[in-house]
């Protein structure tokens, strides 16, 4: 009998069509708890990380944790985990929504695809029935009407995670969708479930999860949803105004980077931008997550005009990627244009800013009229939602865009006007006005990302103490405690969001009374330590070195032009020295033979 | 009451009131069921109405199914041979098989305090007692109007 987990993984090899029932490991998911910890060490231990992300050797798994689909607070969460094309790091991807609980009501912790199929399949999951079955009537067709189809020919009440035509053309930040509007959106993981010709999971499940400890995970459970409850953040704020409440507080910080991150952090339109704005002219409805009692999900609608459209979002980041970066006002094009991602299948943080990048370059002249049949300046609202299509079937322009802009930029011959790490966009907080931001985007085991160990929490928000968002001081230790917990958020099924209200004690209780196991609040955050070292370690046998945890020139060199932090560059050398002793790494960033035993790795 | 204007579609009284019920979580066992519709800006959670002429009491072969003081309909799961009369007799549909406990699943209001009311975090759904104020929708016109023509004076 086993408690949280189900105990089963499904291994579905497309080269051969085969489908296996194994056994879930239950010493690896004591260590690695599940979703993105437990992914990671299946990609460890399976794939060579030197491997071409697009080859049949690399694998695409899909987990969930031990807490998805049970009563824990905001606990519909699963992990997406392969090697990335975006970047060639370890890729991991979270997504909330509702297929993540459907897949283990059907009896499973997690699906390992291996292969690729010459054909496009998909992969049918009813119960113990599990079968791939031809998706070559579906290639080509939108995330809304694969989703659409799927559910008339499978079963009405199944779930569906798919990939949309960015994925099918390999566009490098293609995202896996679930229940239309939910992604697990960054470093192009849908690209290589397309790679693999896969173009759908549709699961349906009709058992149960049962809690080791009923009665103490229900108090749990309980004590951490009246905590979200009444937190000013996951209470009010986000269900109010969703994500996009940080538009207007991050420009009041002149962190909001604006115009490819060349303009400052001051964004003089951020407030046609806002969520507030968002809500006052196109909300529709609050939307949550499979179990959540925080509902940030925004249903939004242009009712008329050129950018009319109906969808979800978008997310402050996305928002920030089309508005300030791209110098956009606009807010139904900035809609709209999310609304496209999210039917193509690509990530809106990346788009946006390989856009932003794209004007930059166009407005020093190196990027010609003739090349993308127009101009391309700053500002411009019909670019956005036009390349953003263009991107999402590799149309004309969009073809080069669809690489991202690291390679956009480097193929004229100026990489570094890529506002990127590791070749992965870093989003929405700029590191000159939040130094903690900036120490963790340079140290991110995926490259540029904002939910590896977000401190623009404590740093711009005061959660759980505040932080001056202009020191260095610190940092290191702070990153690495929100990194670790970060991973563990990530990896046992629920959402990060949950961290502004509750901590590692709560999540602790969650996990022990689901899972009966005898784990110490410490043992749990040591867990996450181990996930984020393997991470790494995966990182370092790929290729990368120390000279990788780096950031844009831009933000080391040129200071912040306005706002409270006028005058400042990132202070990285000093923070990244600190940052690796606490790690217990070496000079070169490497885990200590000592950390390593220390972590039982 | 069931506000389905205000419901988010997170299906949170389906697992709290599954893990009531039979101490695991499994939606597909609980006596409510979240039906969710973006384009209408809807989701409409759905449980038994508790109504005062039940029909799954009136077929019910053996008597298994009554209705308490407090207005509740029950099923006596000691009575119940399973036969799901019930089920084709409840016009709302409202009543479901267990296919794991092997019994009727329908909303008996948690003995007086309903787990989804307490767990919902919008307020979708809220355990009220039924007078002629709360169901009547009158009341809410008149707010709006009370609205627009304050606007209007101001």
């Amino acid at each position: 009998m086993m408690f949280g987990w189900t105990g089963k993984l499904l291994r579905v090899n497309l080269t051969d069509g085969t489908i296996a029932k194994e056994a879930l490991n239950i010493e690896d998911a004591r260590k690695y708890l599940g979703g993105r910890g437990l992914g990671t060490k299946m990609i460890m231990d399976e794939v060579d990380p030197k491997v071409d992300p697009f080859s049949p050797e690399n694998k695409l798994i899909f987990m969930t944790g031990p807490l998805t689909g049970t009563l824990a607070s905001s606990g519909g969460r699963y992990e997406v985990v392969s090697k990335a094309p975006l970047t060639g790091t370890i890729g991991a991807s979270n997504s909330g929504g509702h297929f993540g609980p459907e897949l283990k009501y059907a009896g499973y912790d997690g699906i390992i695809f291996e292969g690729e199929s010459d054909k496009p399949v998909y992969l049918y999951i009813n119960d113990d029935e599990v079968e791939l079955r031809s998706a070559e009537h579906l290639w080509g067709k939108t995330v809304f009407d694969t989703t659409d189809e799927l559910l008339k020919e499978t079963a009405e009440d199944a779930r569906v995670a798919c990939i949309g035509p960015g994925g099918e053309l390999k566009v490098l930040f293609a995202t896996v969708m679930n229940d239309k509007n939910r992604a697990a959106g960054r470093s192009g993981l849908g690209a290589v479930m397309g790679s693999k010709k896969l173009k759908a999971v549709v699961a349906r499940g009709t058992k149960s999860i049962k809690a080791a400890k009923p009665e103490e995970f229900l108090e749990s459970c309980t004590d951490a949803r009246r905590k979200l409850k009444e937190h000013p953040v996951t209470g009010t704020g986000l269900p109010t105004y969703g994500t996009e409440i940080l538009v207007n507080i991050l420009n009041q910080s002149g962190a909001l980077p604006t115009r490819n991150w060349r303009d400052g952090g001051y964004f003089e339109h951020a407030e046609e931008t806002s969520g507030e704005a968002l809500v006052d002219k196109y909300l529709v409805k609050n939307k949550g997550c499979f179990g959540c009692n925080m509902g940030c999900g925004r249903v939004t609608r242009i009712p008329d005009g050129k950018f009319k459209g109906f969808g979800e979002g978008p997310e402050y980041e996305a928002g920030w990627s089309y508005g300030a970066d791209c110098g956009v006002s606009d807010l139904a094009a900035i809609c709209k244009a999310n609304f496209i991602c999210n039917e193509l299948g690509i990530d809106p943080i990346t788009m946006g800013s390989t856009i932003a990048c794209a004007m930059e370059l166009y407005e020093k002249g190196l990027i010609k009229r003739e090349e993308i049949g127009g101009s391309l300046n700053f500002g411009d609202a019909d670019a956005i939602v036009e390349l953003t299509r263009k991107t999402g079937l590799r149309e004309g322009f969009g073809n080069k865009l669809a690489e991202g802009s690291y390679r956009l930029a480097e193929s004229y011959g100026h990489p570094e006007l890529s506002m990127s790490v590791k070749k992965q966009e870093m989003p929405a907080y700029d590191g000159r006005g939040v130094q903690g931001m900036g120490l963790e985007y340079a140290t991110s085991n995926r490259g540029g990302c904002h939910v590896r160990g977000y401190l623009t929490s404590p740093e711009i928000l005061g959660i759980p103490a505040k932080l001056d968002p202009l020191v260095t001081e610190d940092k290191a230790g702070w990153l690495k405690t929100f990194q670790d917990l970060t991973a563990v958020v990530d990896s046992v099924g629920i959402c990060l969001f949950t961290t502004f209200g509750i901590g590692l004690k709560e999540i602790s209780d969650m996990l022990r009374g689901a899972t009966g196991m005898d784990l110490s609040d410490e043992d749990v955050l040591k867990a996450g330590e181990r996930i984020w070292n393997l991470e790494r370690l995966f990182n370092l046998k790929a290729g990368f070195t120390k000279k990788d945890d780096t950031l844009p020139e831009r933000l080391l060199k040129e200071p912040l032009p306005n706002g409270p932090g006028k005058g400042k560059v990132v202070e990285l050398d000093t923070m990244l020295k600190e940052y690796y002793e606490v790690r217990g790494w070496d000079e070169a960033g490497v885990p200590t033979g000592e950390k390593k035993k220390e972590l039982a790795l | 009451m069931i506000s389905p204007e205000k419901c988010i579609g997170c299906r949170t009284c389906e697992l709290i009131c599954s893990f009531g019920k039979y101490k695991e979580f499994n939606p597909r066992n609980a006596a409510v069921s979240v039906f969710a519709y973006d384009e209408a800006a809807l989701a409409v959670p759905l449980m038994c109405m508790q109504c005062e002429e039940p029909s799954c009491m009136k077929v019910c072969p053996t008597f298994a199914i009554s209705k308490s003081e407090d207005g509740s309909v029950l099923i006596d799961s000691s009575k119940c041979i399973g036969c799901k009369m019930c089920i084709s007799a409840c016009p709302v549909g409202n009543i479901s098989y267990n296919t794991i406990q092997k019994e009727m699943v329908k909303c008996n209001l948690c003995e007086g305090e309903p787990k989804c009311a307490e767990f919902c975090p919008s307020g979708a759904i809220a355990y009220v007692e039924a007078t002629a104020t709360n169901l009547d929708k009158k009341k809410k016109m008149a707010e709006k109007f009370k609205e627009l023509f304050g606007e209007v004076n101001e």
